[in-house]
C-alpha cells in the first residue's frame, strides 16, 4: 500500500477530511465537539501547561499501516532538519517542559535522530520514542538502536495492535507481528519491560477495525498473559487508544461504510472526565517544519495553533500556556469511553 | 415508499433506551438491573460479554448478537473465544433438545415397543 498522498487521493487533503467530518456530523445531527465541551464546562479548552514537547520528526516510515493518522510511509519525504531540531532543544531546555516525545513516521529514519536524542539526553529531560518495532530489524543501520535507547534511558512506546498475528498483520502489514515479537524480545534482553528495571517499554493498543478500545486494564492483563505465555515477551503498561477518524483510518471507514456509525459511537461515548484530561492540555506538538499544533492529530489536519506564535523558534511557554486549543469533530476520538490519548486511557 | 421486508432494522438497536417512553419507572428498573448485571464482579465484564453473546445466539436475538459481538471485540476477545462461546450456546441448545429424548425413550418403553 502507498500513502494517500502518493495515490493522489482526495483524502490526502486535510481540508477534504474536515469537510467530510463536518458533513457527516451535520447529516447525523451530531453536536459539535465545542458544544459538547460547553455542556461539560470545559470550553474554551485551555492547556494545563506545556509539560511534554511532542516532536514529529517526519512522515517517512518503513511501514504503511492501514489506520495511520499521519499517512506515513516509505514514499513520504517530509523530514525535520537539524536546525529545527536545535530550535526544539532550546524549547525543551525551558523549565517546566519535562518530556521530549519523539514521533513520526518512523522517527529513527530521520538522519539526525541519534544526534537529537543525544542532545536532549544532555538536558536531563525524560525522552520517549514512538517506535514501530519493525524498524529495529530493518537493516544494519538500525540494529543497535535498542542499545542506543538503553544507553540514553529512552522510554520506548510501541504499537502492537493485538497479541495475535492475524489482526496485527491485517492492520500493519504482512509479517509485522513476527518481526515485532522479535524486536520486543531484543528489547527485553536489554532489560526493557522487565520488572524492577529502569528501562520502560510500554505498548499501545488500538483497535484493528471500526470499534472502540474498551477496558484498558482487562486488555493489559490479556496482552501480558498471552505475550508472556506464548512468546515469552514482557512489557510495562498497555495504553488503549481509539482510532481517530482521520487520514487512512478515515479512508477505511469510508470504504467499509462505517463512518457514520463510528462517529455516532464516538459521540455517544463522550466522557467529560476523559475530556478534562486530553493530551493537548499538557502537550505541544511540533511538525517537521517547526510549525506548532495542539496535538499530533491537529497537526495532520493542518490546524496550526492560534495566536502570535506559530513556530518552535518563537517558543514562549507562558504565551503558549494560555492559548486556546483548536477543536473539531475528530476530537471525539479522544473523549470516547475511558478516553484515549498518546498516554492511553484517561478516565 | 418501499415495502419494509423485515421487522429487524440495525438502527433500531440504538432506540432500545427509548422504551422508557412508556412505563419509565419499569424501564429504569430494568436498565439499572441490566447495568448492575454487566458490571465487573466475580465474573469480569469481559466474561459476561461472552456469556451474553452465547445466550444471544441461543435466544436468536439479532440486536443482542450485534451488540455483544461488538462489545466483546471491544473488550479484547479473540475470534476463537467468540466462536467457542457460540458453540457452547449451540451445544446447550442442542443438548437441551436431545436430553428430552429420554422422555421419548421412556414413552417408547412404556408403550412396550
Ligand atoms: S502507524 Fe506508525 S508505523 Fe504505521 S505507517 Fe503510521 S507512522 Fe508508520
Ligand atoms: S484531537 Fe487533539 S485537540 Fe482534539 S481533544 Fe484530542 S488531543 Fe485535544
Amino acid at each position: 500500500m502507498r500513502s494517500l498522498l502518493a495515490r493522489g487521493s482526495e483524502l490526502a487533503s486535510s481540508k477534504e477530511q474536515l469537510k467530510i467530518l463536518t458533513e457527516v456530523s451535520g447529516k447525523l445531527d451530531l453536536p459539535s465537539f465545542s458544544d459538547k465541551l460547553k455542556e461539560a464546562a470545559l470550553y474554551p479548552l485551555r492547556p494545563t501547561g506545556v509539560d511534554i514537547l511532542q516532536v514529529n520528526v517526519g512522515k517517512l516510515c518503513n511501514q504503511t499501516c492501514k489506520h495511520c493518522h499521519v499517512d506515513a510511509g516509505p514514499d513520504r519525504r517530509e523530514i525535520m532538519n537539524r536546525e529545527t531540531m536545535e530550535e526544539c532543544l532550546v524549547a525543551l531546555a525551558t523549565p517546566g517542559v519535562n518530556t521530549l516525545d519523539i514521533t513520526g513516521g518512523a522517527p529513527e529514519m530521520n538522519p539526525n535522530f541519534r544526534w537529537f536524542v543525544e542532545e536532549a539526553s544532555k538536558l536531563g529531560k525524560k525522552i520517549m520514542i514512538r517506535c514501530n518495532l519493525t524498524i529495529l530489524l530493518a537493516g544494519e543501520k538500525y540494529r543497535d538502536l535498542p542499545e542506543f535507547f538503553a544507553e540514553h534511558k529512552v522510554e520506548v512506546v510501541s504499537s502492537l495492535p493485538y497479541f495475535q498475528k492475524r489482526r496485527t498483520d491485517a492492520q500493519r502489514g504482512e509479517g509485522v507481528f513476527d518481526r515485532s515479537i522479535e524486536a520486543l524480545r531484543k528489547l527485553n534482553s536489554l532489560g526493557y519491560g522487565i520488572p524492577d528495571s529502569d528501562l520502560v517499554l510500554n505498548l499501545v493498543y488500538n483497535p484493528v477495525g471500526s470499534f472502540l478500545a474498551g477496558g484498558q486494564s482487562t486488555l493489559e492483563n490479556d496482552f501480558k498473559k498471552e505475550l508472556k505465555q506464548v512468546y515469552d515477551v514482557q512489557f510495562n503498561s498497555l495504553f488503549a487508544l481509539s482510532n481517530m477518524p482521520i487520514s487512512r483510518f478515515l479512508e477505511s471507514l469510508l470504504e467499509s461504510g462505517n463512518l457514520e456509525a463510528y462517529l455516532e459511537k464516538l459521540v455517544t461515548a463522550f466522557n467529560p472526565v476523559a475530556a478534562a484530561g486530553v493530551m493537548c492540555r499538557n502537550t505541544l506538538s511540533v511538525g517537521w517544519d517547526g510549525s506548532l499544533y495542539d496535538c499530533d492529530f491537529n497537526q495532520m489536519l493542518d490546524m496550526k495553533i492560534e495566536g502570535k506564535i506559530s513556530k518552535i523558534s518563537e517558543f514562549n511557554k507562558s504565551v503558549l500556556d494560555s492559548r486556546e486549543i483548536l477543536l473539531h469533530q475528530h476530537c471525539y476520538g479522544c473523549t470516547a469511553g475511558a478516553g484515549s490519548s498518546c498516554g492511553g486511557s484517561i478516565a | 415508499m418501499a415495502q419494509e421486508t423485515t421487522y429487524y432494522k440495525p438502527e433500531d438497536l440504538k432506540k432500545f433506551g427509548n422504551i422508557g417512553e412508556f412505563e419509565p419507572d419499569l424501564a429504569k428498573k430494568f436498565f439499572d438491573y441490566y447495568g448492575a448485571v454487566f458490571a465487573d464482579g466475580a465474573l469480569s465484564a469481559k466474561e459476561k460479554s461472552l456469556i451474553a453473546l452465547a445466550v444471544a445466539h441461543v435466544v436468536q436475538c439479532p440486536y443482542c448478537i450485534d451488540a455483544y459481538t461488538t462489545d466483546s471485540v471491544e473488550k479484547g476477545v479473540t475470534e476463537e473465544q467468540i466462536w467457542e462461546a457460540i458453540h457452547v450456546g449451540a451445544a446447550i441448545r442442542g443438548g437441551a433438545s436431545l436430553v428430552h429424548s429420554v422422555q421419548a425413550l421412556n414413552k417408547v418403553k412404556e408403550l412396550g415397543i
